[in-house]
């Protein structure tokens, strides 16, 4: 992927700035439809998944006090790993998007909730929320792009840090609860002088006495009261943390990473018409797709595009979206990444490896003409960020 | 046991144990007062009485107070006050909210017509001061409308024993209106109770010249009065003057929608400030103009980072223009991004 200004073909040339507010008012009424609908069935689904996730976190806790037993190590883990998953992605995720906010239940209320995960929930919000689906891969505006940490765009300057990008991804991964924590505290900022000492130590401070509870619970806590089977239930806590951190990192990168992806420059957003807000944010993620409980296990991720347009609709109901969506994707020309969990995984992880490269070594030469599109009836020309001016 | 439990929520962080129990055994929840419907009684074509077995937590109440109650309609909870109509104290530990339909009224249409025995509501503890004082008055009047007569058939019901002279004023609209009817007729048979009934709709509202000459001994009586708006301001004006102010309770029902035009006066409760906006502008924008430190994020209606509890008043999505309101101790949450006044509005900044 390359910013959209600097590609050879520009996607949505042959759009025009009517086409992009009809494609906005199109968008507009699938979310219309979808409000006029929401109702006890949503609530009862959310409710539903909640008294799961609960059922699974208990009954692998309690299985678990007997893991000396290998089949009740295996079982629990499983169910615990599970359990995890579910609070992290379809519930958590949702919830503190406010997507259940309408229920005005306070129990399940993106104000209220705190999730299973070492970043605090208010962190998390400000990160995600606010910072990463207003500014969609945008280029220094979206820190979701790399995490400050990888190169995951031609555009991104290239530092001889990344070349051990494959290796970061990797560490990040398995312990992508922290690596997210890090993140949201902006550890990197403020290692670079660029955030108040005062502030980030508040806020480290909480971040690490969250991380405290989490751990005596899964590494103190829990192994105690198994008794016999301690050290058994330590490497089951350890193995289900690790379960949940590979899974949600490997969905969070088929969002925005795979190959297909576009990204924008800064300039490109000033004034951002309704329409041309959706058209980045289709432009922007990818699509996983899979069966019903793969979608229930992303936390209906996996209908990236649908979350990015609506991201405060009931996660239950982008399945039922997703349709309509790519049905106008298709008819106004647009690219709609999409593919199994292995190929996108692939696709992503397949980027992160080249990208530790600098460009020059990629494809020498074939870019450095690339053709400066810009946003249709825009009405200027879009700052040109050669990729090889880095 | 204390201690079982703090240990118990060193395992379920950042959740509380409560928070496991809280499914399982929804009345005896320490998180939130419910109370599970163990009958619906009819009352007149549109009203009945919703008996309620409260759960854990509840302090009791006194006859004239009333309850929040809130039921998931479409999913989404509402919260309304009704009063209290059976005595406390009882063997069953029972509660009972009177309700009268109230035309395309979520809430009252719900409970009327659709709750059934075993459903959950929510609750909150019994409040309100339209109670009786200890030692009761010799001489008492009752002057209601309506739904107004609810919080006087719980005092009635409780302390009727202690009141030697109570005359019951009470209009409605056809005699098969009068919620409780049987019942205040009988006790006007009985001569517990002197009862004025009077149909508006053939017999037009009671007036205050009209209260002089039927309650001639009015000066004498601690009244307590409980209706429609313009009823209670008519007494309040007769009361004042014959300088009889201190006699008069009164109980204001809240209408069930507010105000539902296009802008209007934004009040934030907790800085004290008040702005004027139109129906166009967004409460974080009025807000932000007016000077008050406003909670914002994205500005556009997917972050959350900007909900502000709505205590009371009419906002409206400047997105879809769905309108939301709140009643007096409601606190919705609202996005300031991208809603708007709609009428006169409380926000708690």
């Amino acid at each position: 992927m390359t910013t959209i200004q600097n590609k050879a073909t520009n996607p949505v040339a042959h759009l025009s700035a009517e086409d992009i507010e009809n494609l906005g008012a199109e968008l507009d009424a699938i979310r219309e439809q979808v409000l006029a609908s929401r109702g006890e069935r949503d609530a009862a689904y959310i409710r539903r998944v909640i008294d799961v996730q609960r059922g699974l976190e208990l009954a692998g806790r309690a299985t678990l006090l007997f893991s000396l037993f290998p089949p009740a190590w295996l079982l629990g883990t499983a169910s615990l790993s599970v359990a995890k998953i579910l609070e992290n992605m379809e519930i958590g995720h949702n919830v503190m998007h406010g997507q259940w906010d309408w229920m005005r239940d306070p129990q399940i209320h993106s104000t209220t909730w705190e999730w299973d995960n070492a970043s605090p929930s208010a962190m998390w919000k400000h990160s995600h929320n606010e910072l990463h689906h207003t500014y969609t891969n945008v280029l220094g505006r979206d820190n979701d792009l790399g995490y400050g940490i990888m190169r995951v765009d031609e555009d991104q300057r290239w530092k001889p840090g990344y070349l051990g990008q494959p290796l970061w991804n990797a560490i990040n991964m398995c312990f992508f609860q922290y690596g997210i924590a890090a993140y949201d505290v902006e550890v990197g900022k403020y290692l670079a002088g660029r955030k108040d000492s005062d502030q980030f130590w508040a806020e480290a401070r909480v971040v690490l006495a969250k991380i405290g509870r989490q751990a005596t619970r899964d590494y103190v806590v829990h192994p105690l009261l198994s008794g016999p089977s301690a050290a058994t239930t330590l490497t089951a806590n350890v193995v289900a943390n690790l379960v949940r951190n590979v899974w949600t990192h490997s969905v969070i990168m088929c969002g925005h990473f795979p190959e297909g992806v576009e990204t924008f420059t800064k300039s490109s957003i000033e004034g951002e018409t309704r329409g041309e807000w959706y058209l980045r944010q289709m432009l922007g993620s990818a699509n996983i797709e899979g069966g019903r409980l793969m979608h229930i296990m992303t936390g209906n991720l996996s209908f990236q595009v649908e979350h990015h347009l609506f991201p405060d609709l009931p996660s239950n109901r982008y399945q039922e979206i997703a349709p309509k969506v790519a049905e106008i994707m298709q008819r106004y020309g647009l690219p709609h990444v999409s593919g199994s969990l292995p190929r996108q995984v692939a696709s992503a992880w397949g980027k992160v490896v080249r990208l530790a490269l600098p460009n020059e070594l990629l494809d020498r030469g074939a870019r450095t003409l690339a053709k400066v599109t810009t946003l249709p009836g825009r009405g200027r020309v879009a700052t040109v960020e050669s990729s090889m001016a880095a | 046991m204390e201690r079982a439990r703090d240990l118990a929520a060193l395992v379920t962080t950042p959740l509380l144990p409560e928070h496991y129990l809280d499914r399982l055994d929804p009345l005896g929840s320490t998180l939130a007062l419910r109370g599970r419907i163990s009958a619906v009684l009819p009352e007149t074509r549109d009203s009945a009485t919703v008996v309620i077995r409260p759960g854990r937590g509840w302090a009791g109440h006194v006859p004239g107070q009333f309850v929040r109650v809130a039921v998931d309609v479409d999913g989404v909870r509402h919260w309304r006050a009704y009063s209290l109509t059976w005595s406390p104290d009882r063997a069953d530990g029972a509660i009972a909210i009177t309700v009268t339909v109230v035309p395309g009224g979520t809430v009252s249409e719900h409970l009327v017509r659709r709750a059934r025995v075993g459903d959950l509501v929510h609750l909150e503890q019994a409040a309100g001061d339209f109670v009786l004082p200890r030692p009761a008055p010799a001489k008492t009047l009752f002057v209601t409308a309506g739904s107004g007569i609810t919080p006087v058939m719980g005092i009635l019901r409780d302390r009727l024993d202690e009141l030697s002279d109570v005359v019951v004023v009470h209009s409605a609209r056809t005699p098969s209106d009068v919620v409780f009817g049987g019942e205040l007729r009988m006790l006007d048979g009985l001569r517990r109770i002197r009862l004025v009934e009077r149909h508006t709709s053939t017999q037009g509202r009671v007036d205050a010249d009209e209260l002089e000459s039927l309650v001639p001994d009015l000066d004498e009586r601690e009244t307590w009065a409980c209706g429609p708006a313009g009823l209670l301001d008519s007494l309040e004006a007769l009361f004042t003057e014959r300088g009889l102010e201190a006699r008069l309770h009164v109980e204001r029902f809240q209408p069930a929608v507010r105000a539902t035009g296009t802008g209007g006066t934004i009040t934030f409760t907790r800085t004290g400030t008040t702005t004027v906006s139109d129906g166009s502008r967004s409460l974080l924008d009025a807000g932000e103009e007016a000077g008050v430190l406003m909670p914002s994020g994205c500005r556009m209606g997917i972050c959350f980072g900007c909900v502000v509890p709505l205590r009371e008043g009419s906002v409206r999505d400047l997105r879809d223009g769905t309108l939301t309101s709140a009643l007096p101790g409601d606190g919705v949450l609202v996005q300031t991004c991208v809603t708007a006044a709609a009428g006169a509005c409380d926000l708690d900044l």
